[in-house]
């Protein structure tokens, strides 16, 4: 009977309804097995955690990486982002220190509470919109400094040969060896300036630069500075040095005090002379601007590190009538000092100047070994391009620096 | 522009024509603004130093975090003190020579990476038979040519006389066309002035 009622209920159905009620069942089926499947598969954790020191760092920093889980790149239900989670102790609380996106499988923990030579343990989270998965502990890691930064060696083979090829160089001129040094225009007119000055019973204006007192440049200066000063406390002409940095002026007051008592004059140094005026760039170059109107030196020196204010100070100078001599290592400054000065150093002649001038045999040899040491470079360049010529790669890559 | 902004840009624009004044001649108002630019710089350098060096750097790593190797710097520091006297006036000479020293030695890594290794890798370029090749060789010949210029223990007679004079003639077209960019650098900062100083004006007359 009821088999019979089934038969009729079905039987009853056209061919239309009897395709819509399978096709609600086949969709019925389908999204209750995709629900099913979705609710039972878990998000998977990333995997493969590994951490480690960073390398060639003073320590405080541990690198981490993973392979990403499976779900990453899902659109429905995938990652979002991986967390980074440390701990102190395999047991320990795991705290969030650090996310990253979906898809990136490195993380540098450079957490300022890491303390070196401590042990560390580190969990990755793959974290969904409504879930999470973690993978397995890492640990233990210790961060370290270390001493040698192995990524620079090239720098310091190539800093160790150059220093080496200098001390020859300086050990030669030490035991007499005949140094010759070609002129400088700028630098033989020094004296001259100096003379003139004195002549016309003017200060002479000296103005080290704005660069710090442990630069190249600035040390250069200082070197001149004190040829300068001698030549001064000589003639017992006035000089005046603005300085940019305290510890600057403090040098410079060195500098030219051991001048004059060199030369015997220490009655004249007068300290006030040699005065710091301003830390910041336009104000130093306005206050020297007007140092020059109102002094009147009649020479002025232009030594060290100089940047946009440059012309300024040549310019004024020059509308001052001054005779004007210039320095600096800065390539973008020197053509400024070419337009405005009498004589300017280019460069490199700025650090050969005080070898020039003090006829030091280390300062002379130091020259020498810095010309070897040119001579190396365009031999290397000469080595470089033939074998990137021949298609070898490996020269070069000597000089490959992982900072 | 609310009376307040005309006020400050007022100011602005009477320092900016005071400094322009020098222009014609030293004068009272351009050693006002030279005097008043040059106090306001070195009193916010000094409270800024006050605050990034003294306070952390030795107020706070000492007293308040008990980091006691700051001690040793600190000393260094109270030794530049003791220029101001007679007798202790060579000990700031030691820290001289430790700040120099140091900083130096930081430098010559710094140098040899920048100026020896990059620039060898820059001018490193196989040779070929091309145009961009021709451009390599005129560069590396330039390079070699003011390489040979900066030899200052050899005299500059005959070949390497000349091979340095075309060194010094590629510094001169370098400069030169730095120099025309930077002109062109400092009149754009002109052009900006003058257009304050128009606005200022046509706000305070209108137009």
């Amino acid at each position: 009977m009821g088999h019979s009622q089934k038969e009729s209920v079905w039987g009853s159905c056209n061919l239309f309804s009897r395709k819509a009620i399978l096709f609600s069942l086949t969709l019925l089926v389908f999204f209750n097995f995709h629900l099913k499947d979705t609710q039972a598969h878990p998000l998977s954790p990333p995997t493969e955690l590994f951490a480690q020191d960073t390398p060639n760092d003073h320590g405080k920093s541990i690198s981490l990486n993973w392979n990403l889980s499976p779900d990453d790149g899902k659109v429905e239900g995938g990652v979002l982002s991986y967390e980074i989670l440390r701990s102190t102790g395999l047991q320990g609380v795991f705290e969030v220190v650090g996310s990253v996106p979906a898809g990136t499988k490195e993380f540098t923990d450079q957490d300022t509470a890491l303390v070196n030579s401590h042990n560390y343990y580190y969990k990755s989270r793959a974290v969904a919109v409504t879930d999470s998965a973690v993978s397995e502990i890492f640990g233990p890691v210790t961060p370290s400094g270390q001493w040698f930064h192995t990524g620079k060696t090239s720098v310091f083979v190539a800093t160790l040969l150059f220093c080496l090829i200098i001390i020859v160089a300086i050990s030669y001129a030490k035991r007499g060896g005949k140094l010759y040094i070609r002129p400088l225009a700028g630098i033989n007119a020094v004296d001259e300036a100096i003379g003139r000055a004195t002549e016309m019973g003017q200060p002479i204006l000296f103005v080290p630069g704005l660069g710090e007192a442990y630069e190249v440049a600035t040390i250069a200066a200082f070197t001149i500075l004190g040829r300068v000063a001698r030549k001064t406390a000589e003639y017992q002409s006035r000089l005046i040095v603005p300085a940019y940095y305290p510890m600057v002026m403090v040098v410079s007051q060195e500098v030219v005090k051991s001048a004059y008592m060199d030369v015997g004059r220490p009655d004249i140094y007068n300290e006030k002379d040699i005065f710091f005026v301003t830390q910041e760039q336009f104000p130093y170059a306005a206050a020297v601007n007007g140092i020059m109107l109102r002094e009147r030196p009649a020479a002025n020196f232009y030594l060290g590190k100089f940047y946009a204010e440059s012309l300024m100070l040549a310019e004024t100078g020059f509308l001052a009538g001054s005779i004007q001599i210039a320095g600096t290592d800065e390539p973008i400054q020197i053509p400024f000092f070419v337009a405005a000065c009498d004589y300017v150093l280019i460069g490199e002649e700025l650090y050969a100047a005080s070898a020039y001038l003090s006829r030091d045999p280390v300062q002379l040899g130091t020259l020498k070994g810095q010309d070897w040491n040119k001579l190396a470079i365009v031999i290397l360049v000469g080595l470089g391009i033939l074998t990137a010529t021949l298609g070898f790669a490996w020269f070069i890559n000597l000089f490959n620096v992982n900072i | 522009m609310t009376t307040v902004e005309l006020l400050w840009n007022g100011l602005a624009a009477f320092l900016t024509l005071c400094i322009f004044s020098f222009l014609y001649k030293d004068n009272p108002f351009y050693k006002f603004a030279e005097q008043l630019v040059a106090g306001v710089a070195l009193g916010y350098w000094t409270m800024l130093l006050y605050h990034t060096t003294f306070t952390d750097k030795v107020l706070i790593p000492i007293f308040q975090q008990g980091k006691l190797h700051y001690i040793l710097p600190t000393i260094m520091g109270i030794m530049m003190w003791t220029r101001f006297s007679k007798k202790l006036a060579y000990l700031s000479r030691i820290a001289i020579a430790f700040y120099i020293g140091v900083g130096t030695g930081v430098a010559l890594p710094l140098y040899m990476y920048n100026y020896v290794f990059r620039q060898l890798q820059a001018t490193v370029v196989p040779l070929q038979f091309s145009w961009l090749g021709l451009n390599s060789l005129l560069m590396v010949s330039f390079v070699t040519c003011t390489l040979f210029y900066f030899f200052f223990s050899k005299e500059h007679k005959g070949t390497f006389g000349g091979l340095s004079k075309v060194g010094i003639y590629t510094l001169m077209a370098g400069f030169g066309a730095s120099f025309g960019l930077t002109v062109m650098g400092r009149v754009a900062l002109l052009v900006q002035r003058i257009i304050f100083l128009r606005e200022y004006f046509i706000a305070l007359f209108g137009s």
